[in-house]
């Protein structure tokens, strides 16, 4: 691997929920700006991890090491400020809100207006509002978005929902940006579309880690491909060597004997 | 944005020009009466409204909060002799510090069990205005709770007190629309949609929901106080588990979420009563049918409810 220092550290990290051991001795790092696949079949951990890394629960053993911060115990709404952002499997938007609203939300941690601050209207509120709306504007473009600021977000097609869920995240302009099966209910045409707009965000510089169970888009767009089975990490590698991989196959196909052994 | 703001000081504007325009014109020293209970329960529904419709958690128990603002109050200025607008922030600021205390553990709650913690609050509160004789008079009452003076002008008049009263509604509503138009606001209303994905873009849930709870104590407080030097008497009844309940009933069909759904909900609740006087023991019956009423047809409150048949009218007429 480069010499760079890692964006995010995953060090022999085990979680288990009563006697199911969900996840163990889990081992891999992200370098800065790559796109990162993690991917398995269902119940394979994926989803476990993400809520370790963005600070849902904390993991039982090992580390976990963002930006040379250990981030074991901090609260999901510390590690925003850190520089980690997520979306949802069955997206999470403000419903009753804006889109451009559920925008304003997502800058939360890039705006400072308190109580205080609200009631007594100082001069810098307003100008700190402006700006979150000029954000949200551009920010509604790039993900293709505009003119849509003003429609009410529980009413959008469920693609929107989507785009609109990765704009909210990217509001908080993190280091790192966890996507929860983003292709999940999209057509060809959007998930085409997707795949496009991860490349653009990774282009600003963002590092992503993405879970997917739609192979070609993860194939396609990730460096590096992550494969857990059962709780424990099967394979690693770039997209090309984890599809050959006799571990992977047979994780996806069930071949009776390496069930047997693994 | 700037058309939403226009838009909200042209009701204000009209808002207070109304409130003057009823104080000078209304002689009838009842309906001034009646109108200063609707500006004081206006202040209860505003309070817990912040609370339960923009960040929605559910208090079961605010009328303690009112009851500490009017017991504070008769408290320090009956046996500390202190001035009232010195007792004023001082109510406030113990209604507050109750309220921290009691969230933090309270407000990890939620659903029907935030309702019962703050539920049994309200009840432990109200045995002690009852139990604590030697300080709150016990469940006979306090009285002899002295009239508010500022300067040369006497309060006890209930023109002045209709004043004073209805300019704190003005105020709190400045208040609480700024915090819903500002950052927080929308923080709050995020918890309500959400709170896994409020906390997810970097909301810190529980320093804002223990909060707001703070602010709804002390808009209760505000309310408590008000009353108290109105009445000159209070007695633990006024602040039971009813008092709560109704509270909530204001909130809930004035409109959630909505500031002048306070205004509604509290007018309703107030005026209901006076005016059911007619059906003497048939009062609570037919006061518990229209509540149902409302709620079955208008089931999102008075405000939305009348809103939508507004704009289903225009759509018509349109076409």
């Amino acid at each position: 691997m480069t010499a760079e220092h890692p964006l995010l550290e995953i060090k022999t990290v085990y979680k288990a929920f009563g006697g199911v051991q969900a996840l163990s001795d889990i081992t891999f790092s992200l370098n800065p700006g790559s796109i990162t696949g993690l991917i398995g079949p269902n119940g394979a951990g994926k989803t476990t991890l993400f809520n370790l890394i963005s600070g849902v629960f904390p993991e039982d053993k090992g580390k976990i090491v963002f930006s040379r911060t250990d981030i074991k115990n901090k609260k999901p709404h510390k590690l925003v400020e850190l520089g980690i952002s997520r979306t949802f499997q069955n997206v999470e938007l403000f419903d009753s809100m804006t889109v451009l609203e559920n925008i304003l939300v997502g800058q939360h941690t890039r705006t400072r207006c308190g109580m205080w601050g609200s009631i007594l209207r100082f001069p810098w509120v307003a100008a700190e509002e402006k700006k979150a709306y000029h954000f949200a504007m551009e920010l509604l473009d790039f993900v293709g978005l505009n003119g849509h600021a003003d429609k009410t977000s529980g009413d959008l097609p469920f693609g929107w929902q989507r785009l609109l869920e990765i704009a909210r995240a990217l509001a908080s302009s993190p280091k790192l940006l966890l996507l929860d099966e983003p292709a999940a209910g999209l057509n060809i045409v959007e998930t085409m579309r997707l795949g496009d707009l991860i490349r653009k965000i990774r282009e600003q510089g963002v590092t992503i880690l993405l879970v997917e169970h739609d192979m070609s888009l993860t194939m396609e767009i990730s460096d590096w491909i992550v494969v857990l089975d059962q709780g424990k990490k099967i394979a690693e590698g770039c997209p090309r060597t984890v599809q050959a991989d006799e571990a992977v196959i047979a994780a996806y196909l069930g071949t009776a004997g390496n069930k047997a052994e693994g | 944005m700037t058309s939403h703001q226009t838009r909200n000081r042209i009701c204000y504007a009209v808002f207070s020009l109304l409130i003057i325009v009823a104080g000078y014109t209304i002689e009838n020293p009842y309906y001034i009466q009646v109108l200063t209970f609707i500006g004081i329960n206006t202040l209860l529904a505003l309070g817990l409204n912040m609370l339960m419709g923009y960040a929605g958690q559910i208090s079961l128990g605010h009328a303690a909060f009112y009851g500490i603002g009017a017991y504070g109050t008769a408290i320090l200025t009956v046996h500390y002799n202190l001035s009232p607008w010195m007792a004023l922030p001082a109510a406030i600021a113990s209604a507050m510090i109750v309220a921290y205390i009691v969230g933090i553990p309270t407000l990890k709650l939620s659903g029907y069990y935030l309702g019962m913690g703050t539920l049994g609050f309200g009840m432990i509160v109200n045995i002690l205005f009852r139990e604590w004789s030697s300080v709150t008079g016990g469940a006979s009452g306090f009285i002899g709770i002295p009239t508010l003076e500022l300067g040369p002008i006497s309060f006890s008049s209930g023109r002045n007190y209709f004043y004073l009263v209805w300019g704190f509604v003005l105020t709190s509503f400045i208040v609480c629309q700024r915090i819903i138009d500002s950052r927080i606001g929308r923080a709050l209303r995020a918890i309500h949609d959400g709170e896994k994905a409020a906390s997810a873009v970097g909301v810190d849930t529980r320093k804002l929901k223990l909060q707001v709870f703070i602010l709804s104590a002390a808009f209760s407080a505000l309310a408590g106080f008000l009353y108290a030097h109105l009445i000159f008497f209070i007695s633990p009844g006024t602040f039971s588990f009813i008092a709560s309940i109704r509270m909530v009933t204001m909130v809930v069909i004035g409109g959630m979420a909505s500031i002048w759904g306070s205004l509604l909900g509290a007018s309703l609740l107030t005026l209901l009563p006076e005016w059911l006087h007619a059906f003497s023991e048939f009062e609570m019956v037919v006061y518990g049918l229209i509540l149902m009423i409302v709620m079955i047809f208008l089931p999102r409150g008075l405000t939305r409810g009348l809103l939508d048949i507004y704009e289903r009218a225009v759509k018509k007429n349109d076409r």
